[in-house]
């Protein structure tokens, strides 16, 4: 082994085990889920093989559930965002240094308990007995909120806004505040400041957020049971149905094959306009 | 027949929150490993079986006197059982599923037969020939009963009027019950009821009648309060006023508020029992006889029966019991109301499975 190779043997070493790992858990089964979804539901369930594009044509039958998790998901993205931004923006930019890291753990807090038990309460908070009866004590009738998209959408922005809000909040925090003083001295209005500086700044935290967000949701099926009650269907509900109830394995492997593919489209999409046109560098984002 | 999607995604979850969706899937799909048997009754013996449905005392007595570690795994519904041990390596060693699974279990090569002679506090003469029957494959024990049950439906008297037939439960749904009504997120029970309503038979697969029953259940949930086999907590709530229920979780309501009443429809309703299994690849049978032996030994199963509200297949376990059980109408109903069991060919049909599968995504 001569000294020149050394160097990338043990770049090669180091990398093994990540690799190995990863060949294993991610591109070998993606490999079976792809061979499956072309195959054939045995008579008792299960998997038997096939060459058929019959699984693909049969999508449409989860036609709702692609559109219900495609307009929660990014919509939950959404106003997660709009909520995040601006208190990443107080704990990063006004908040003082002794408060701080105690709101930062605060807003972190809430991992620490069971997801579980989190949605249990805001079945009670979103049941006939919580917020509707406010509601009806100040005139707004009868309103159902459980399970319904409604519900959903709150629990998405309830459950995911601390992956929103901390990365919003390290790329603000690596602002260079002498940027903003330069800013105010060539005359800038603080508004313009914070168009120019502060959010273009602060983008490579929201796209990093949305993504990590938006990734978790459309794969989501515990929150669409708890809040939806089996009402509010996502594709990972029928991802859940088609591998152990109706045991429909091909046919659940196209409809996961099918998200994979608009994941990956959307990601594209999103990584490739939305941050390009931002003028940001794509660097600080993976 | 008693399948609880709800739950055992709660349990998939608590996996996925530590350790990420991947891992979720692969720990689903690859369950830890017992430790495999070294010399007779030592080690784990992994017991799979529904929530809220295995006496803690029990199981610790067990341990106490045999030194095997119980280890508790909670499943769903009779379909993911399947899938995981289609999948194989699950380390299991008693299984508990229902009356349907035990001739597709043991066609499919999933279970072993049980050899009654290694459970010398089992006697298969007391257990009623009803109860037996589903648990004989070609006339080879493949299941012993553990208990039985009956579905029906749980109204609250005080918010609404008990239906008295299937038809009534589904017009009051898309009536004046409208978002009041909830239907257990499970197949059989699902389209079974459906089937009712126009007086077929629970296990049909017959296409036309099928198609009747689907129809109905498209029309039927918008106007449902939640399609979700957790409906204890919306039932206590106050949220919803009508569930189609079982037996068990009726005499829970029922216990904690008299005004939750069991009830059944006129045209039929369905009993069906759940089983002692042995899975095929057991890796500790040893322990697995032991641990069946123990539960199935009368003061035992005693416990499990007045723990989770199931009546009891053993008549040696009946003389145990206390009065208000052996008389709760809703634990043993009277033999005026008409039952009829499932059929396992409902459970596999993939028409039925695929049906249910477009209701749920509807």
């Amino acid at each position: 082994m001569s000294m020149e190779n050394r160097p990338r043997t043990t770049t090669a070493l180091l990398l093994a085990p990540a690799g190995v790992i990863f060949f294993f858990l991610l591109i070998l089964p993606s490999l079976v889920v792809l061979v499956y979804s072309f195959g054939e539901r045995a008579p008792m369930g299960g998997y038997q093989p096939a060459l058929t594009f019959s699984n693909y044509l049969n999508l449409p039958a989860r036609g709702k559930a692609f559109v219900n998790t495609l307009t929660l998901a990014p919509l939950g993205t959404a106003v997660a965002a709009l909520f995040s931004f601006p208190l990443a923006y107080f704990l990063a930019m006004r908040c003082s240094d002794r408060w701080r890291s105690t709101l930062l753990i605060m807003v972190m807090a809430p991992f620490w308990t069971s997801q579980l038990l989190r949605y249990y309460a805001w079945i009670m908070i979103l049941g006939s007995k919580g917020i509707p009866a406010w509601l009806a004590m100040l005139g707004f009738g009868d309103i159902q909120l459980i399970n319904t998209p409604w519900a959903v959408l709150i629990g998405a922005i309830y459950a995911y806004l601390p992956l929103m809000v901390l990365p919003i909040y390290v790329s603000l925090e690596k602002l260079d505040r002498r940027l903003l003083e330069a800013s105010a001295d060539l005359g800038a209005s603080p508004w313009r400041t914070f168009r120019q500086i502060t959010f273009p700044s602060a983008l490579p935290g929201v796209a990093a957020g949305s993504m990590l967000v938006f990734i978790l949701l459309m794969g989501d099926f515990v929150l669409p049971l708890f809040l939806g009650g089996g009402k509010v269907f996502f594709i990972g509900n029928a991802l859940v149905d088609l591998f152990l109830q109706s045991r429909n394995w091909p046919f659940g492997s196209a409809v996961g094959v099918s998200l994979v593919a608009i994941m990956f489209f959307i990601v594209f999409i999103y990584m490739r306009f939305v941050l390009g046109s931002s003028g940001t560098r794509r660097v600080a984002l993976v | 027949v008693k399948n609880k999607p709800f739950i055992i995604t709660k349990r998939d979850f608590l996996r996925v929150a530590g350790t990420g969706l991947g891992a979720g899937v692969a720990a689903g799909v690859m369950p830890f490993r017992p430790q495999p048997a070294r010399a007779a009754l030592s080690g784990t013996v992994n017991l799979v079986t529904w929530p809220n449905y295995a006496v803690q005392e029990n199981l610790d007595s067990f341990s106490a006197k045999t030194g095997v570690k119980v280890n508790v795994i909670v499943g769903s519904s009779t379909g993911e059982f399947q899938a995981k041990m289609q999948i194989g390596s699950t380390g299991w060693d008693v299984l508990v599923a229902n009356n349907l699974s035990v001739p597709v279990f043991k066609q499919l090569n999933l279970i072993q037969e049980i050899d009654t002679k290694r459970l010398p506090n089992f006697d298969i003469g007391s257990v009623g020939k009803r109860y037996m029957g589903p648990g004989l494959v070609e006339g080879k024990v493949c299941g012993i009963p553990k208990d039985w049950g009956t579905s029906g439906f749980v109204v609250n008297s005080e918010k609404a009027q008990a239906p008295t037939s299937w038809k009534e439960f589904f017009d009051l749904a898309m009536g004046p019950l409208s978002g009041r009504v909830i239907i257990p997120d499970e197949q059989l029970s699902a389209i079974g009821c459906a089937l009712k309503y126009f007086g077929y038979p629970f296990g049909s697969v017959d296409a036309k009648q099928l198609a009747d029953a689907e129809k109905l259940l498209m029309q039927v949930k918008p106007h449902l309060f939640a399609i979700n086999t957790d409906y204890q907590p919306p039932m206590r709530n106050g949220d919803a006023w009508l569930a189609a229920a079982w037996s068990g979780d009726a005499m829970q309501l029922n216990r904690d508020n008299k005004k939750m009443v069991y009830g059944f429809g006129k045209e039929g309703n369905e009993i069906w029992g759940d089983y002692y299994m042995i899975p095929q690849d057991t890796q500790n049978p040893d322990a697995a006889y032991a641990l069946l032996d123990f539960l199935l030994t009368p003061e035992n199963n005693k416990k499990e029966i007045v723990f989770t509200g199931y009546a009891s297949t053993d008549s040696r376990t009946d003389a145990l019991l206390p009065k208000e059980i052996l008389d709760n109408p809703i634990i043993y109903p009277p033999s005026t109301v008409p039952f009829e069991f499932n059929t396992s060919a409902a459970m596999i049909d993939a028409g039925r499975a695929e049906i249910y599968a477009r209701f749920k995504a509807a």
